[in-house]
């Protein structure tokens, strides 16, 4: 092949070589008159070259995982033939991950739900009826309205995996509960609070290296991600760049296994590590002071006052301006003022007599102190001193010694024009390695300040937004939902999840006792701002705060693989009140579109359709799918029709508002607002005068973007268009957003901010510090005294690190080991298992351990184990392994699965070799002075999976061979067939292809 | 190796059937077997027997049987095909000579041509069989230059034993057979033993190294596999045999293969009274040392492609 | 044809051999490939890939491309030791178009062939008996036995793919190749030495898979790469005494910075 530009096979390659290779001759080149003896002998096949491959194409959105890739769903006849990546769409630009592909046994699996259930047997047992969707729905809407008119926290509405929250939760606020969240409470809401109050923006899918221009990644506790396919093309376009990878993980696979350099980290110590380099940074003054005066709050003064109700506090002025002292004026100033000559170290006094001085000496007076030198954390981060100052030094040479300029003027916040782009090519990602940690909220922060140190914060070569964030540090609007506020039969007054500034914003009552089920945004969790799904069944149960009436569930297997301590969880759900007979939980509504183990402990089960069957929106108010270059959002069409009685869940929520009346939903005189179900909602629902779930094609005419009336026509749009709309921001408007006068008078326009104001990004933590304050017994509202020294120590408002707290609460020597899972790239969850192909990759587990501590414990390959924590214990399979962390066992996640779920045979090795670290983790710390907190960090309530210790010792050679615990099976629903032995799809593809061959060789 | 059945039966029955058609096809038509037509007819019936059943299991062992037929197209390339070339080729001389022979009961040109025609068949067959293991080069037990003596010695030797105890049947032993025999156990005996030792001291080149290419970084282990369950390829290629377990199964097979039937031949020479049990007795124990033996050398074969799941030697 | 076919070079003369370069170091062994090529071509060339026993005890199904991993070298083992010598590598195998494959020669029917067009090995099945000879003549496990057809398959390099005129250009590769989100799947001509494949393979050091089998694999595989090595800027010398805050902090006093 020609010379490209540059050298071909080094470009960065999005899916694969364009290659028109030079593979066009296709005949056998043997003379073609045979005799049968030339036949038999030298036989020759015919093989079909240019075979039709689709009658029809139709572009739509994976669901496969909640990366959200376009794909191109090929069908013959109306059934599927392929399924491959979209090339023109922005997430995965043309590649598939294995699951993408599997959709098509996602579609004809025997583990679809047929019809509406209800319960007939005891709860847990998979005992159904089949019933109508009318009856289903009565008895759904008698249910709610008796709770709605009564008091309607006792409907507690958790939705999981779900990618329609803005619906969601805006159903949940037109009900009046402020019981409602979905998954990121026990998923990675460290990472999203961390980057949001100090970023406003965060790592999570909410910003994104710059593939293109980093010259060096740290990739922190990163198996797959939510950005899979992304985060795969990005490694190669940095393996392709000479760029170097750096895997700190207590494990070395994936990821890792490609890096340049892996960190095998002992669990739990990132922020340790981060700040031992944070440390050395600034030790050797390798940081960009420039960065950190124009972008962050390090010149802001903060009041000194130790035992003072100020004390921590910014200095402001009376018209509550933060202020920063000027060197030339030599006074303080408001320090928004652009031409700020700001002082970063010094105690000054301030007009009104109080002494503050900046964050920045506040943050540097911490770090410097020799707790954080290498030396001191070396033991416990597993990583050798040396290895630490030496990864400090690169990146210090990276950031400094490799700067990245693009020659690209730009105008910042305050109207000055820049001449380039410079930027420090340090980029950095991390996930839940970092953030399922009780410790991960303030690892988090140590991460964005390592990296605001560096200046590598959107800027060229660094780590960057992905509009619609940046947003303010942190964004509003605060959480709503004071029980009792809304009066019964009401929607609340705003949204039940939000980010509170400080207690005043928290939901409690006048005694300090949280409002919600799950107890988020209470003095235990105050920002929780996912909520604590993983606290809601054990809460419901308990009746702590309060006991609920009806538990609404879509789209989470809380009753397995997503639940902290899954046979007690199972347990709960079952559990009957002795004095009534009745159970805890009185109610159980679930939507799931397939047999799952949750399904079986529902009182009544909505079969939900596939995500081939519906229509979908992945709306800019909810979890953004744009990349740094603009933002984007998409659509899921129906591709295929149902052949069972189900209906899409978003239907069956509006149809619920509706009968319910809820006014969002419901004309005045009770017909639908939205007769043509959620389709007609994606485009005419406006949350504000012009602002609706999709940004694209706003308009009467389809002419406007971001803002804009109703588009009767939106959704042909966005099927013309491969279903996703993205607005590629003009180069002048991608880096600095957060300061970037362009960018953010776009993002106003698009309705992305409120106002065109630079985003500061917080070294120093106001709001942690207003509960601090509140802890040391300042401010109206007050922590009860339990939580006092709880809140004083983890509301620090400089990033700290602190051993996880389950590690504290246990004696170390009795669980000497880390217990942590990876998701294993081709399965998603408990998805994956009712999948033919998927499944075949991994239908049971095993737990890992590094070979040496295995031969140090006598120890073999193969062995049968036991894997005990202070929770209880499990029997599992032993591999030993090279890279693993000397201190760590881990297994891949939700493979375990529950006999008889998932329409799998009674003997798949899902259930009988597979298992789930989930039965010995506890969603629940051991009673300290009469409290049990939840196994979550402080801060935000996330649950600490990661956190889990334990002991392994070898089983007796009769308790080999299966796992334990062993749940009772679970029965097949009613209705529902049971799967075949065999598989053969594609057979009548052939077949077809023969008959067509026939025919065509009949034709003269 | 999976050591299947149906393949363990035909290379054994055919191996002793064309064994005995070999013996019988060169000694019959020089009169050096007993005059007598029953004899004839159940001896060359017994070679022809095994030989079609044999063939019979093979063909069933087949995904596509119904197609068998195709199977000897690609005689230039394939040893399978060769085998069945000769398979059915030697049917023709086999005919001729049974006919001639057995039922007919002559020894002149006609049934010694077809029986020299009949008995190079037979070899040549018993050397495709072995040839097809042979030439296998991903499997270190079977490439080697052992199996081909190998597969003709056991293949003579079992249709000796066989013909010994039919001779001793119709009361027509004689010493000279005895002696034939004992000396096709020895030579066989020593060629299993060859096999085995060079099997069991001579490594074979490929490792885990060489299958991934990655012994630059050090020794090379198996982490994961590409599915958790076991595939084909692992019911196929993948059957292992424990160490213990061989030498025991060896052993099995050395009695009853080798030394039993060595000294039972013996017996049978020194003590003629004895001959007529012990020489059936020989014939039952080779039967089944023998299919011990093919189980093993089945067993005992690794290939290459378990380097790819965990196998740490090939 | 089970012989080998005689040359039969393309006009520029050179000898078309079609097949895949897997690079080594790229591959993050998420399995992609494995399941597109399982998508692909169970409708395609050679339909169905059944699945025995797919929602039961073992599930076992026909795959043309399966994934390993292997651990090379030791970990150095000790606590403070952060990273170690050993490395992980994630190791896709499918047939590898061997120039000089048993896998061929030994099919007693014919139905196993290899293409003197372009060097791609494939079977005929209508002609296979499923003898499964042809996969124990295969070293690198690449042959399927598809128990319910009663024949054998395998990788068919995308066949219907790469000529396929219903396909835009851009598409005509295999399926493997296309999805690969790392790109560590490059497909090509490794006959022609000017083409991407074989310059990469010149270029990266490509190696064949057990080459004292002497089957000539086509498809190369390329090595993981050294570390990237990046200059420290900082002193890496262990402070000597712990660093006096306050001396430290004064340097910043006087700093002179503007926003
Ligand atoms: N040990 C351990 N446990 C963990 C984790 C861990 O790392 N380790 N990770 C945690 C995290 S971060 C998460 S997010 C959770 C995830 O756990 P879950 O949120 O429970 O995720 P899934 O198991 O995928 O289950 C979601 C449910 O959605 C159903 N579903 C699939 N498609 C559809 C559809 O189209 N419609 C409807 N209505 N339902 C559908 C599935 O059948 C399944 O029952 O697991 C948590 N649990
Ligand atoms: N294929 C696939 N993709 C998915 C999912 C799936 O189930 N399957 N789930 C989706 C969901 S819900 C989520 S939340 C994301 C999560 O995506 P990831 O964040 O990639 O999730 P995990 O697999 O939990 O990976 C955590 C990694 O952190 C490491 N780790 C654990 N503890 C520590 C620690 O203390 N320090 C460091 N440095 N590393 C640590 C683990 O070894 C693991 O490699 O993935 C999403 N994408
Ligand atoms: S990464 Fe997720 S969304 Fe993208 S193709 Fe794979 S399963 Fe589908
Ligand atoms: S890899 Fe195996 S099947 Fe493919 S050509 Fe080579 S020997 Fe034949
Ligand atoms: S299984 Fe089929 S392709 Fe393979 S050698 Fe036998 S007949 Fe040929
Ligand atoms: S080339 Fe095609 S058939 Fe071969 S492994 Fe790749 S996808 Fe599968
Ligand atoms: S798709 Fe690419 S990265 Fe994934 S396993 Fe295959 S070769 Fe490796
Ligand atoms: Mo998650």
């Amino acid at each position: 092949m020609a010379d490209g530009p540059g050298d071909p096979h080094d470009l960065p390659r999005f899916a694969f070589d364009p290659q028109p290779t030079e593979v066009s001759g296709s005949a056998d080149p043997r003379p073609r008159k045979e005799s049968w003896w030339q036949r038999f002998t030298a036989p020759r096949e015919r093989v079909e070259l240019s075979p039709e491959v689709e009658d029809e194409v139709k572009t739509t959105t994976c669901y496969m995982c909640a990366c959200r890739c376009g794909v191109k769903v090929h069908l013959q006849e109306g059934r599927i033939r392929f399924i491959d990546g979209n090339r023109n769409h922005p997430v995965n630009r043309g590649v598939i991950c294995g699951k993408g592909s599997a959709g098509i046994m996602q579609q004809y699996s025997p583990a679809r739900l047929r019809s509406p259930l209800l319960r007939t047997g005891e709860r847990g047992k998979g005992e159904f009826r089949a019933i109508g969707w009318d009856e289903a729905l009565t008895i759904v809407t008698e249910r709610l309205r008796r709770i709605r008119d009564t008091d309607p926290a006792r409907l507690a509405f958790f939705t999981g995996r779900d990618q329609s929250q803005s619906l969601t939760g805006y159903w949940a606020a037109q009900f009046g509960t402020p019981n409602y969240a979905a998954h990121g409470g026990f998923c990675s809401v460290n990472m999203a609070a961390g980057g949001m109050y100090t970023l406003g923006g965060s790592f999570w899918e909410f910003g994104e290296p710059d593939w293109e221009r980093a010259r060096y990644l740290l990739l922190f506790g990163v198996a797959e991600d939510h950005d899979s396919n992304p985060i795969k093309i990005g490694l190669s376009r940095l393996k392709a760049s000479g760029a170097k990878i750096v895997g700190i993980n207590p494990v070395k696979t994936g990821y890792n296994a490609i890096a340049d350099e892996w960190i095998g980290i002992r669990p739990g110590t990132d922020g340790l590590f981060a700040l031992a380099l944070v440390h050395e940074l600034l030790k050797a003054d390798r940081i960009d002071l420039d960065y950190l005066v124009r972008y962050t709050n390090a010149p802001w003064l903060v009041v000194r006052n130790p035992g003072g109700a100020d004390d921590g506090l910014f200095a402001r002025d009376g018209q509550g301006r933060v202020l920063a002292w000027d060197r030339d004026a030599d006074t303080a100033v408001p320090a928004e003022r652009a031409d700020l000559s700001p002082l970063l170290v010094g105690e000054k006094r301030l007009p009104d007599g109080r002494f503050a001085v900046p964050v920045f000496q506040l943050m540097a007076a911490r770090y410097l102190d020799p707790s954080y030198a290498p030396e001191a954390v070396a033991e416990r981060c597993g990583i050798a001193a040396e290895t630490i100052r030496r990864i400090a030094g690169e990146i210090a040479h990276v950031a400094f010694q490799q700067q990245v300029v693009i020659e690209q003027p730009w105008t910042d916040w305050a109207g000055r024009r820049h001449d380039r782009m410079i930027g420090r090519p340090v980029a950095m990602h991390a996930m839940r390695g970092i953030s399922a940690h009780s410790n991960g909220f303030h690892t988090c922060r140590a991460l964005h300040l390592l990296q605001l140190l560096l200046g590598s914060v959107d800027v060229p070569g660094g780590w960057r937004y992905k509009p619609p964030y940046p947003r303010p540090a942190p964004p509003g609007p605060f959480p709503a939902g004071w029980r009792g506020e809304p009066a019964a039969g009401k929607p609340l007054a705003g949204s039940p999840l939000g980010y509170p500034l400080g207690p005043e914003h928290l939901l409690v009552d006048a005694a300090g006792r949280p409002e919600r089920l799950d107890k988020a945004f209470s003095w235990e969790y105050p920002l929780a701002v996912h909520g604590m799904l993983h606290m809601v069944i054990t809460n419901a149960w308990a009746g702590d705060p309060y006991p609920i009436d009806t538990l609404f569930l879509y789209m989470s297997n809380m009753a397995w693989n997503s639940s902290m301590h899954t046979g007690a969880v199972m347990r709960m759900l079952t559990d009957r009140d002795p004095a009534t007979g009745e159970y805890r939980i009185p109610f159980i509504v679930y939507s799931d579109a397939f047999d799952s183990e949750t399904v079986s402990f529902a009182d009544l089960v909505l079969p939900d359709t596939t995500y081939l069957e519906r229509w979908d929106c992945i709306s800019l108010l909810d979890r953004p799918i744009g990349s740094a270059d603009g933002p984007a959002d998409a659509i899921r069409r129906p591709v295929v029709a149902p052949d069972r009685d189900v209906r899409p869940f978003q239907d069956v929520l509006i149809e619920l508002g509706v009968r319910l009346g809820l006014p969002a939903f419901a004309n005045p005189d009770g017909s639908a607002r939205y007769p043509g179900g959620y389709p007609d909602y994606i485009v005419n629902h406006q949350r504000q005068p012009g602002l609706g779930p999709l940004a694209g094609w706003r308009g009467r005419d389809g002419t406007e973007h971001g803002r804009g009336e109703p588009n009767p026509d939106q959704l042909e749009r966005y099927m013309e268009n491969d279903c996703f709309w993205m607005q590629e921001l003009p180069p002048e408007q991608r880096f600095f957003k957060h300061a970037n006068k362009d960018y953010l008078e776009t993002a106003v326009r698009l309705g992305f901010i409120e106002r065109a104001e630079p985003v500061v990004h917080q070294l120093w933590s106001e709001p942690l510090q207003r509960f601090r304050l509140a802890a040391q017994g300042f401010g109206e509202r007050q922590p009860p005294d339990h939580l006092r020294p709880r809140i004083a120590t983890y509301f620090d408002p400089l990033p700290l690190w602190y051993e996880p707290l389950e590690h504290e609460a246990f004696d170390q020597a009795a669980y000497p080991l880390s217990a942590i899972t990876q998701r294993p790239m081709p399965m998603y969850h408990s998805w994956g298992s009712h999948n033919a192909w998927l499944r075949q990759i991994y239908a049971h587990n095993d737990i890992f351990m590094s070979r040496a501590l295995g031969v140090e414990l006598g120890l073999a390959n193969g062995d049968w184990v036991w894997i005990a924590s202070p929770h209880g214990r499990i029997k599992a399979r032993l591999r030993l392994m090279e890279g693993v962390n000397r201190h760590t066992v881990w297994t891949w996640n939700a493979i375990g699965k529950r006999q008889g779920a998932w329409n799998l045979k009674a003997d798949a090795p899902e259930a009988h070799q597979g298992f789930l670290l989930n039965h010995i983790i506890n969603e629940l710390l051991p009673d300290r002075g009469g409290a049990r907190f939840s196994n979550s960090d402080p801060v935000t309530g996330q649950a600490a999976w990661y956190d889990l210790r334990v002991a392994i010792e070898p089983a007796t050679a009769d308790e080999a061979g299966e796992t334990s615990p062993q749940a009772e099976p679970q029965g097949l629903p009613a209705g529902m067939a049971p799967s075949p032995s065999i598989n053969s799809y594609g057979t009548w593809l052939r077949t077809r292809r023969r008959q067509r061959a026939r025919e065509r060789s009949k034709q003269p | 190796m999976h050591p299947a059945f149906s393949i363990i039966f035909f290379t054994t029955a055919a191996g002793a059937g064309y064994g005995l058609l070999l013996l019988l096809a060169l000694l019959g038509p020089a009169g050096l077997l007993p005059d007598s037509r029953a004899f004839a007819v159940v001896s060359t019936g017994l070679a022809l027997g095994l030989v079609a059943v044999g063939l019979l299991s093979s063909v069933i062992h087949l995904g596509h049987p119904e197609r068998a037929w195709r199977a000897v197209s690609q005689w230039k390339s394939s040893w399978l095909a060769r085998e069945g070339v000769a398979a059915l080729v030697t049917f023709l001389p086999a005919a001729i000579f049974a006919v001639s022979w057995a039922l007919l009961g002559r020894t002149g040109a006609v049934a010694g041509a077809s029986g020299i025609a009949t008995a190079i068949g037979a070899v040549v067959t018993v050397a495709c069989t072995a040839m097809i293991y042979a030439s296998l080069k991903p499997i270190h037990q079977w490439h080697n230059s052992w199996v081909l003596p190998n597969y003709l010695l056991l293949s003579a030797m079992t249709g000796a034993v066989l013909l010994n105890a039919l001779l001793h049947l119709w009361r027509a032993g004689r010493p000279e057979f005895d002696a034939l025999v004992l000396v096709l156990i020895a030579l066989s005996g020593l060629a299993k033993e060859g096999y085995w030792t060079f099997i069991g001291t001579i490594p074979a080149a490929s490792t885990p190294e060489t299958a991934t290419g990655l012994g630059r970084w050090g020794r090379v282990r198996f982490l994961e596999s590409p599915h958790s369950e076991p595939n084909y390829l692992l019911k196929e290629m993948g059957f292992a045999i424990g160490r213990k377990h061989s030498v025991r199964l060896r052993l099995i097979a050395r009695t009853l293969g080798f030394t039993l039937p060595l000294l039972a031949t013996v017996l049978a020479l020194g003590l003629p009274a004895a001959a007529l049990p012990a020489s059936l007795l020989a014939a039952l124990a080779v039967a089944l040392g023998i299919i011990i033996e093919r189980w093993l050398f089945f067993a005992e074969a690794r290939h290459t492609v378990t380097l790819y799941y965990g196998a740490t030697t090939v | 044809m089970t012989s080998l076919p005689t040359a039969s070079p393309a006009a520029d003369g050179h000898q078309k051999k079609l097949g895949l370069v897997i690079d080594l170091d790229t591959c993050v062994g998420c399995h992609a490939c494995a399941v597109a090529c399982k998508e692909w071509n169970t409708g395609g060339h050679m339909a169905p890939l059944t699945d025995l026993e797919p929602y039961g005890r073992a599930p076992d199904g026909v795959w043309f491309n399966r994934i390993h991993t292997f651990e090379a070298g030791v970990e150095s083992g000790s606590a403070v030791a952060g990273c170690g010598a050993s490395r992980t590598t994630h190791f896709p195998k499918s047939c590898l178009h061997c120039e000089t494959p048993d896998c061929v020669t030994v099919c007693p029917t014919g139905a196993s062939y290899k293409r003197a067009e372009d060097g791609i090995v494939l079977v005929d099945e209508d002609l296979c008996i499923g003898c499964k000879l042809c996969s124990w003549a295969c070293p690198y496990g690449a042959r399927e036995f598809d128990t319910d057809t009663g024949t054998m398959k395998k990788c068919t390099l995308c066949i219907d793919r790469i000529y396929n005129k219903n396909l835009e250009e851009v598409d005509r590769v295999p399926a493997c190749v296309m999805v690969c989100p790392v790109s560590a799947r490059h497909f090509g001509d490794l006959g022609d030495p000017s083409s991407n494949v074989s310059r990469l393979v010149a270029d990266r050091g490509g190696f064949d898979l057990m080459p004292e089998i002497g089957y000539k694999p086509v498809n190369k595989y390329l090595p993981p790469r050294p570390a990237r090595a990046v200059p420290v800027a900082i002193s890496t010398a262990p402070a000597v005494s712990p660093p006096a805050n306050l001396n430290l902090l004064a340097r910043w006093a006087d700093r002179v910075l503007s926003r």
